[in-house]
């Protein structure tokens, strides 16, 4: 097993799974407690259209993720601002065009695009150094953000017009916080894939929540968590022969449906020996 | 933070309201006293949320002008509680106790520092004020709907107000909480200003000096200033929302008025009013005076 540390790819995709297991953790906590999984999976979908764009005019289909990300979190901001009980139906819009724009972008670009699939679906064994850098400078952004506001983004989820009754800049913290999705969102791109970003978003922080019910312990617990499936996933895909991105996000599925059949037996085992079943 | 008392503590000169184009509420100007217990009621989507928010800043008047003390509410975010009807939607949000009662020192916490030792024991102190000092640490989903309005007002509390909000703070709690709270909030009124939306007839009946009716206009019931516009105003009241309970302590024979002249009619109202007022109130503050 150790050998594997020989080769650099191994140790660049080892150190890419704790770097994305962090801000999993950290954003996907907030993610999973504001009831968001599904706009991050919007962010995440928009996101590439960005990738078609790069292609197109052959500039990094990160930058051009990125611009879009944050582009498509600026517009979820206006509108929950704007159409709070249509969000749904906006985050579907993004979702599909921004699917559309991407692939139509990517069919008028020059040429046959086979890793196209790895923007979809991840690639970690392919992580390079400038990669690296690039996610150890977005971890950094992500915690220092929110541990900074800490404060402010929890009496936000928690209750927002509280909050904007003591002078908060709700509406500022709203576009931060959704900022920092999409700067999470790409670079979970790079390891899981557009399509699986959501499963890392949501699995770990749900995991953790059923432990525990404090949000700091939330975060830690779903960035151990997501350290672990990324890890564990990329070992077992390297011996299995699987894609990596597919074989973590189905590690991480396993674990949460076991976890909650453990936690559904041990719920009907405790009322059944102590007889608090009210029903 | 300082304030000047013998200004009105909220008032309103010719406010207009609307939702994009649907008028919620208009012309109203009316104000509150110092250290009254003032009930706003009303039918649903007569404008009572919308006035609250107005008082707190939440949202700005399409026209006229609002005043806390003599300044914009804006600008008296320190002195202002507020307890929300339903605060969060999502019941198991990862959140203790203390954490939501810190919550109400956010006015006073510059945004990006943390919540000194003077701001926990303030949270501590307004905790144990409404009886909940042994739950700090619980998670708020573990707490029952009394408990959770309980620590609610704490977090109102913790802010240091001189003006208490409070939107149907009684809606779905049991009869013994609700008796707490309202205990409480007597007692509180001796040093702050309460006002309270509120469908609760016994709470109107005991403790609320002031009645307002708001269904777009605002009717004062207030001693001495009834006219009889402001009685057949009040008929647009929807009469099953004030007449469960005991009503007639309140406002007697407010649904048999088709039978009688407007004449006994005010003078029943005035009567009872004259209950609902407590004279404790207006002679302690001439007493001080």
């Amino acid at each position: 097993m150790l050998e594997l540390l020989n080769y650099e790819f191994i140790r660049n995709a080892l150190i890419a799974g704790v770097l994305i297991g962090i801000s999993c953790g950290v954003v996907g906590s907030f993610v999973v407690v504001n009831r968001a999984v599904f706009l991050a999976g919007g962010i995440a979908h928009a996101a590439y259209g960005g990738i078609g764009l790069a292609f197109l005019f052959g500039f990094s289909p990160f930058l051009g993720a990125t611009i879009f990300a944050l582009f498509t979190s600026s517009l979820l901001a206006v509108a929950i601002q704007r159409w709070d009980q249509r969000m749904d139906t906006v985050i579907g819009v993004l979702w599909a065009t921004g699917m559309a724009l991407g692939t139509i972008l990517i069919d008028l670009s020059p040429g046959y695009h086979k890793d196209v699939m790895s923007y979809l679906f991840g690639s970690i064994l392919a992580v390079s150094h400038a990669d690296l850098f690039m996610m150890t400078l977005l971890d950094t952004i992500i915690v220092v953000i929110i541990g900074f506001f800490y404060k402010e983004f929890l009496a936000i989820s928690f209750d927002a017009e509280f909050a904007m009754t003591a002078g908060i800049p709700v509406r500022v913290f709203q576009f931060v916080f959704l900022w920092l999705v999409g700067l999470a969102v790409v670079m979970m791109i790079r390891i899981v894939g557009l399509i699986l970003v959501i499963a890392l978003f949501s699995i770990p922080p749900n995991i953790a929540e059923k432990l525990t019910s404090s949000l700091k312990k939330i975060m830690f617990l779903a960035t151990a968590l997501g350290i672990g499936f990324s890890i564990t996933g990329l070992l077992v895909s390297y011996h299995l022969n699987t894609s990596s991105g597919a074989t973590i996000v189905m590690l991480a599925a396993i674990t949460y449906l076991v976890f909650l059949a453990f936690v559904d037996l041990a719920t009907r085992y405790r009322r059944h020996f102590t007889g608090t079943d009210l029903r | 933070m300082e304030v000047d008392t013998s200004l009105p503590a909220v008032s309103f000169d010719h406010v207009w309201f609307s939702y994009d184009s649907h008028v919620v509420l208009k012309d109203v100007s009316f104000s509150i006293k110092d250290r009254d217990f003032f009930a706003l009621i009303g039918p649903n989507g007569g404008g009572k949320t919308t006035l609250i928010k107005l008082c707190l800043g939440l949202l700005r008047p399409g026209k006229g002008n609002i005043r806390i003390y003599g300044k914009k509410p804006e600008k008296m975010r320190k002195i202002l509680g507020y307890v929300p009807q339903n605060p969060n939607p999502n019941p198991s949000f990862p959140v203790s106790v203390i954490e939501v009662v810190l919550m109400g020192r956010l006015s006073r916490v510059r945004i990006g520092s943390r919540y000194s030792k003077a701001d926990y024991e303030i949270a501590i102190k307004t905790l144990s004020r409404v009886g909940m000092r042994e739950h700090a640490e619980s998670p708020i989903h573990k707490l029952s709907g009394g408990q959770r309005q309980r620590v609610f007002l704490a977090r109102a509390l913790a802010t240091g107000p001189r003006i208490l909000f409070l939107d149907e703070p009684t809606a779905g709690i049991d009869a013994p909480s609700q008796n707490m709270l309202f205990d409480l909030l007597n007692e509180l009124n001796s040093t702050m200003t309460i006002v309270m939306v509120t469908h609760d007839t016994v709470a109107i009946s005991r403790y609320i000096k002031t009645v307002a009716c708001v269904n777009q206009r605002l009717f004062l019931h207030e001693e001495g200033k009834i006219t009889k516009e402001m009685l057949d105003a009040t008929y647009q009241c929807p009469v099953d929302l004030i007449a469960h309970g005991i009503p007639h302590r309140v406002f007697d024979e407010h649904n048999s008025s088709s039978g009688k002249s407007n004449t006994s009619y005010r003078e029943s109202i005035t009567k009872s009013l004259h209950k609902v007022e407590g004279d404790s109130y207006t002679k302690k503050d001439k007493k001080k005076e």
